[in-house]
């Protein structure tokens, strides 16, 4: 059984423009995710697709002018407000994407102590950042003190700290030298396989591409294919939506073509499907309608045309 | 290390010591000069009702002893060589040296401004962050009312307000003064000091709370919305344990800065203030001094309440020093 099922997910910000117009901006549009257990997901999209907006949707701290449809279960059940304030930071935990999302004028070992959820919480801090190899004199460092390994590091430990069964990364990897990153990916993959689940929101497929099983490709705030990691192989034959086969074309080691345009902004979504506007193979029918997720070998896509 | 650091603070230290001197210095100067073309006559100021019995040859004869008949700088020099010796001269209207009615003075005012500092610093804190906590809601939008309402009302015009509600009205506290009038000094106990000093400070905590209310109530939204506070929620936390936790230390440090560098608005709320309640306190000494042309207590109150001020806001620097570990500990480094 899945651990986390996001089913049709939808999030939208209400805005007031001209002062008294309101307008729903729509970020997400019927977004569906599973994560298994000893799973590592990657959720990989350009920025500005979204993708932190999931994480926040799923832990529930979307702000305040936000609204939110769909469902999400856990271990099979609704995540309804009222169970979710009992899961987040015990069952379910956030691994932010910079220094920042720490306390700036709390010391770092007790900023991961309120995280844990053990009797003793400081053997508990010690154990974990141990195993992260981070000195006793972290403890009583402030956040502006780490270097950007050491905070990236901290940030893991205060999701590992919690036991967490189910880890929900943002970006863990930008700014950071390929050894952290090679670094902060296998603490991810150990954690999996200890038969926990992470979620691991990223843009950069080539490192998901490293450590993960399953991929959903994120664009302008829906998926539009999950695959998995070996079909992105050679020049992308096996892999099914046009936009995925776009961004596996403009890695480096492969074609380094990138397709002209940019994502479509949430005021103005295209009537059909999304990537329409800048697909190569889009036909009149594409613009009817938004295309609904199919399976197609082994994944899910949402293209019409997709063999 | 430590060495280094207490160096570093050291010279910190030295530095707006400094800066101090040659603040006091340009003060003094301006000041001199100012009372110096002011249309005070200091012998008229002297002298008084009896001014007529006093002819012209007398008056001169004042002058020349009291240097008067010198040029402007040479006057200036003699009086900034006795105010180095420590002597700020004799209070024409107290008859008393000027250091001494200072003292006795500043003891007084520093009652009242303390108290109103405290009260209104931790009430203003207060209110600012029950603001912010329910933004947006009823409470919020009374709190910001009656800041901004009260951040445009000028204190005297509250004071009187606040003696004619309570004295006259309701006649709870007596109308003014330090002590009641009519009792031998060493039969006034300290309550009723204490009963005195309740309305001045009422008046200007009243006034106060509204800026460090204000500021903490803007600070505090900035803090809720920050992406610590968003992680600290994606960790379970919530409701108080969250503010005490992370709103707390985040805002209260650019409080009590704000509240050293309020120390001049104390001051001069404190001089409207204590001479509507006839509270006989550094305030009321100055409008006197002034009033009645009694330069050199008018002189030594602007050199006191230039140090007093320049100390609000040399504390209000340290405060951030000490006490942000990011300036704290980077000095460490």
């Amino acid at each position: 059984m899945s651990i986390l099922e996001v089913e049709n997910l939808s999030v939208s910000f209400k805005q007031y423009t001209d002062g008294f117009k309101e307008i729903n901006h729509k970020v997400i549009s019927s977004l569906s995710v599973t994560l298994e257990a000893g799973e590592i997901l990657a959720v990989v999209g350009a920025s500005g697709s979204g993708k932190s907006l999931l994480a926040h949707a799923i832990l529930g701290i979307l702000p305040r002018n936000a609204s939110i449809s769909g469902t999400i279960k856990y271990k099979g059940v609704e995540l309804t407000a009222a169970r979710l304030a009992t899961l987040r930071g015990k069952e379910l935990a956030l691994v932010p994407q910079s220094v920042n999302f720490l306390d700036p004028l709390m010391r770092v070992g007790s900023q991961v102590r309120t995280a844990s959820n053990s009797e003793d919480v400081v053997s508990a801090q010690r154990k974990v950042f141990e195993r992260y190899h981070l000195g006793k004199e972290v403890e009583s460092m402030y956040p502006f003190q780490l270097s950007g390994g050491m905070a990236r590091r901290t940030l893991l430990s205060t999701a590992m700290v919690s036991g967490a069964k189910v880890i929900i990364a943002d970006e863990p990897t930008p700014g950071l030298d390929p050894i952290v990153i090679k670094e902060a990916l296998s603490n991810f993959r150990e954690f999996a396989d200890k038969g926990c689940a992470v979620m691991l929101i990223t843009h950069d497929i080539e490192s998901a591409l490293q450590i993960t099983d399953k991929i959903a490709v994120f664009y302008a705030g829906t998926t539009v294919e999950i695959a998995s990691v070996k079909d992105f192989v050679g020049k992308g034959e096996a892999i099914r939506h046009p936009y995925t086969k776009a961004l596996w074309r403009a890695l480096p080691q492969n074609e380094f073509i990138s397709i002209p345009g940019s994502q479509p902004h949430p005021s103005s979504l295209p009537p059909g499907c999304l990537f329409a506007p800048r697909c190569e193979i889009a036909t009149p029918e594409c613009e009817q309608a938004p295309p609904d997720m199919r399976e197609l070998r082994d994944g899910m896509v949402r293209c019409i045309h997709a063999t | 290390m430590r060495k280094f650091n207490g160096g570093k603070l050291g010279l910190f230290i030295l530095m707006k010591g400094v800066r101090m001197v040659t603040l006091l210095v340009a003060i003094c100067f301006i000041s001199f000069l100012l009372v110096k073309n002011s249309p005070i006559d200091p012998i008229q100021a002297y002298i008084g009702a009896d001014m007529l019995k006093v002819g012209p040859e007398q008056r001169e004869k004042i002058a020349e002893y009291w240097g008067l008949d010198q040029p402007v700088m040479v006057q200036f020099l003699n009086w900034g060589s006795a105010v180095l010796a420590g002597d700020l001269g004799t209070s024409m209207i107290f008859r008393r040296p000027v250091i001494e009615v200072i003292g006795e003075r500043f003891f007084n005012s520093l009652a009242l401004m303390l108290s109103a500092w405290l009260l209104s610093g931790v009430v203003g804190f207060v209110m600012g962050v029950i603001a912010a906590m329910k933004k947006g809601t009823w409470i919020d939008r009374m709190i910001k009312w009656y800041c901004f309402t009260l951040a445009s009302t000028p204190t005297f015009w509250m004071g009187l307000l606040v003696l004619m509600v309570f004295s006259v009205w309701l006649g709870w506290f007596p109308i003014g003064m330090g002590v009641p009038a009519g009792v031998l000094s060493e039969d006034v106990t300290l309550m009723d000091r204490i009963q005195h000093l309740i309305l001045p400070v009422l008046t200007l905590s009243i006034l106060g709370v509204a800026n460090v209310a204000l500021h903490t109530r803007q600070k505090l939204i900035v803090v809720m919305a920050s992406d610590y506070v968003l992680f600290a929620r994606a960790r379970g936390e919530k409701g108080f344990a969250l503010f005490w936790r992370h709103g707390l230390r985040n805002v209260a440090l650019p409080a009590i800065t704000l509240q050293f560098a309020a120390f001049s608005e104390l001051f001069g709320g404190a001089v409207l203030a204590e001479q509507v309640f006839s509270y006989p306190g550094l305030g009321q000494a100055t409008i006197e001094a002034g009033l009645r042309g009694d330069v050199p207590l008018l002189l030594g109150l602007v050199i006191f309440s230039t140090i007093f001020v320049f100390v609000g806001n040399l504390l209000a620097d340290l405060s951030y020093r000490v006490l942000d570990p990011r300036t704290r500990e980077v000095r460490k480094i």
